[in-house]
Order: C-alpha cells, then structure tokens, then sequence
C-alpha cells in the first residue's frame, strides 16, 4: 500500500506524518498526532463526534480521508483554548451549566457551537437546533447544551461590542434588545 | 477503514483511464460522505479509489439570466446551499440542500456525488429534475449532455459508462412567473433519509398555469415524473379543486414500495398530500 507524505497544520502547528491512502482522518488525528480530544463514535458520519475544523469549515473526520487535508488548516477541540489556562467561554459555559454529562458527544458539539456563535453570536433555539443537527448527546436531554450556548453567546456578543459594557451575566431580556439592533446592524 | 489504493490523478483523462484500467472494485471519490460509509459497512467491494479532487475547474458554480445555473463536480452541498444565485433563484433546490444530512455532512458531500449515487430518494434530484436540469459528462473520445430524467436507470444505477465522469449539471434559468417548492417528508428533520420528496416546477403567465413538473423521491426506482397529473395542472389557475385532483393523479402514478421507513400504502397516500402542498407552498414563495 502506498504511503503518503502529508503536511498540514493542525491547531497552529505545521505536522507531518506519513499514513496510507485509506486512513480515515480521524484516525490520524487520534492515533499519529496524539489528539484523542476527537471522539469515534459512529465512524459513518451519524453522530459528530469527531467534528473538526477544515479550512474553517466544521466536517466529520471520520469521512475524510488523511490524504485529503495535505496542505489543510486543521482545529481539533484542543485548539479551543488560547492558552493552558485560558479556555474558551464555550468550554467555560459549559462547565457552568452542566452542559456535559459522559462527555463523548462535548468535543463535537463544542466545534458546531463555535462554528454557529462565530456567525451568530446570539442564536434562537430554532438556529441552535439547525447548527447542532448532526450532533448526538445521549445523556444531557440537550437543554443544559442550549443553556450554555446561550450564555456563552451572549458573553462573545458582549466581548465583541465596544459599546456593551453592561452584563454578559445572560439575562434574557437584555439579549433580545441587543440581538435586534446593534450586533445585526454590524453584520 | 478496510484497505484500499488511493489515487489523485491532476486530469479528467488521467481519473477516467485510470478508473477503466483498474478494473473492477475501482471507484472515484469526490465527497465520499456515502462512499465511506459503503466501505466500512462492507456494502461496496473497493481496491482503488481515484479522488476527483484535485482536477482542476470543477469547483465553479455559475449563473446567468440566460444560461441558467451550471455547478461543478466538486461543488458541496454546502457551497451550492449558500449560493447566492441558488438562494435567489431556486428555493426548491435550497430547501433539498437544506435539509439533506447535517451540518459537516454538507461541507464534504457533493451535490454531483448525491445525483450519481442513484439513490430514488436523494434530495437533490426531485427539485433538478422538475427544473430540467441536464447532465455534462467527461468521456475520452467526446462527453455528453443528458437529462436528468433520463440519467438514471434503476436504484443506484445510471446511463454512466465505466470510466465516465459527470463533470457538471446545468438548470435553466426560472421564467418570470416560475412557482417551484420541495418538500421532504421523513421522520425526523435531520440526518434522515426522505421517506418521501416531491418537487413542483411551474410555470404561469397570468395566474394560468403554462407549464408544470412534478417530480416524486422514493416512491419508485428511480425519482419520477407524474405527467398525467402535470396535465391536469396546465391550463388551470391552480385552484383548489384541480390542485387536488391532480394529486389524487400523482398517487396513481407512483410505484413506491414498503421498507424499512415506510410502508408502500403510506407513501402513496404522502405523494397526495405532499403534491398539493407543494403546489401551494410554492405559490406562496412567489406571492
């Protein structure tokens, strides 16, 4: 079998491995890089566990082949965090909220929320229904997984605009003023 | 993942002669969102796979008022979704986009991949159909242009010769006066498969119906036009009496049978009350 030379830079870093044609990316990612962050759980695309980042799009490793991110931005769950001690407020509310109960289903989830707060900061429960779609959690019912996307949302929005210098506490009714007027006006 | 030789040829005669000198248990790769859960479910027998992707050219997505849309075999489901000219012009193509698998799913699947995997109830070939779109192939020795209606054979199957590449699909440009809508009928409203998906494409001109398509997903081998029911619309103001009659047609003309989601007796009945609701779905986006 064919061994291939791959370059690519997974979260800030240029690697480099050499892996056959038919590994999933994944499995590479898990097994060469050390990045078990990743889950497996379905391996056909079902569950999104194993959602990662591609060239700023969130994919499902497990239907991606190794070969195919040569040259590719990668971000795993562990390039979450800015720094060891610095996590990001999805991880923070998260943690609040009870948001993850086995865990297996968090690092897939946690890729889909940033994918959905980095474009939406504060989303209704419909968007945040469309956003986490393909993604499973068997254990948290999901409500607690809105909750702190909510709060997290509403702490980006709040660290994003100059001007929002009250809360990021989450009350409601301050969001839904804000969701209508400023942070739509900026795009 | 079972074992299999990875190929990345840089041309379409390069993909294509490789695809035919390999033999049997070669495939090409574009998305391979379904591909590779084939393999590693052991539903497809692979030794080569030839990944499309780096040919270059077949990532474009086009559109005039004139030409119509024309997108290539590396567009993803998600490119063509966000598509300005898709969002604009084709709401019923949008919607299958929409709601075809998930999120990430989207982002690596091909839209060209979703038609060529044959299946009767993939998303995007109801809405393509009624829209009479049309298929460019890359062959050595000269490719082709075929209707849609006319690519595919059986479940899975297509007119596609061994080696034969689709490396694009065209849609006319909507008429003033087109009312088209898609509606996908499963159990859950993601990561499902449709149990049943009817597609309308019509054509008015004074609140008379010119022109009309229907086109049903799953409920057949392959995606099916209804043209006794399209009849029945053509030359009505698409009032409630005929609308319903003509999806009491669309019932009779469908061949579903019972699986797994459903039962054959279910889809028929879906194909009447789908049919009738798109029709009024799409004159409501137009209105």
């Amino acid at each position: 079998m064919t061994k291939f030379h791959l370059e690519f830079t997974v979260n800030g870093e240029a690697r480099s491995a050499s892996v056959d044609g038919y590994r999933s990316l994944l499995d590479t990612l898990r097994e060469e890089m050390g990045l078990t962050g990743t889950k497996k759980g379905c391996d056909v695309g079902d569950c999104g566990a194993c959602t990662v980042m591609v060239n700023g799009e969130p994919v499902n490793a497990c239907l991606m082949l190794a070969a195919e991110a040569q040259g590719a931005r990668i971000v795993t769950v562990e390039g979450l965090q800015s720094g060891p001690d610095d996590l990001h407020p999805l991880q923070e509310a998260f943690m609040e909220h009870g948001a993850s109960q086995c865990g297996f289903c968090t690092p897939g989830i946690l890729m889909m929320a940033k994918n959905l707060l980095d474009q939406n900061p504060l989303p209704t429960d419909e968007e945040i229904r469309f956003g986490l779609s393909g993604n499973i959690c068997r254990c948290t019912g999901y409500t607690k997984i809105f909750e702190a996307i909510r709060t997290a949302g509403q702490r980006m929005a709040a660290a994003r605009s100059a001007d929002a210098a009250s809360c990021g506490c989450g009350c409601r009714t301050e969001i839904r003023v804000k969701r209508r007027e400023p942070i739509s006006a900026e795009g | 993942m079972r074992r299999f030789e990875y190929h990345e040829p840089m041309t379409l005669e390069e993909a294509s002669t490789l695809l035919t000198t390999l033999g049997e248990g070669a495939f090409f790769l574009a998305g391979g969102t379904d591909l590779f859960v084939e393999i590693r479910e052991r539903l497809r027998e692979v030794r080569h796979l030839v990944n499309i992707k780096r040919v270059p050219g077949l990532d474009r997505i086009d559109y005039c008022d004139t030409g119509g849309l024309r997108f290539g075999a590396l567009v993803t489901a998600g490119q063509l979704e966000a598509s300005e000219a898709v969002i604009a012009h084709y709401p019923n193509l949008r919607a299958a986009l929409r709601q075809l698998a998930s999120i990430q799913v989207r982002n690596r699947a091909t839209v060209i991949g979703n038609i060529c995997r044959a299946s009767p109830s993939a998303d995007t070939i109801p809405p393509l159909i009624a829209d009479g779109a049309s298929v460019e192939t890359y062959r050595i020795g000269g490719g082709r242009s075929i209707p849609m209606a006319e690519f595919f054979t059986g479940p899975g199957r297509s007119v596609l010769e061994k080696g034969e590449i689709v490396v694009a699909v065209t849609v006319p440009a909507p008429m003033p006066g087109s009312l088209r809508a898609y509606i996908k009928h499963g159990r859950r409203k993601a990561m499902e498969l449709a149990t049943v998906g009817v597609a309308v494409s019509l054509d008015t001109a004074g609140g008379v119906c010119t022109g009309a398509r229907i086109a049903l997903g799953a409920v057949g081998p392959v995606v099916l036009r209804a043209p006794l029911a399209e009849a029945l619309l053509v030359g009505s103001k698409l009032d409630a009496a005929t609308v319903a009659a003509a999806a009491e047609q669309a019932m009779q003309e469908c061949t579903p049978i019972s699986n797994v989601r459903s039962s054959a007796e279910y889809r028929r009945e879906m194909v009447g009350v789908l049919t009738r609701r798109a029709v009024s779905q799409a004159q409501e986006v137009a209105a």
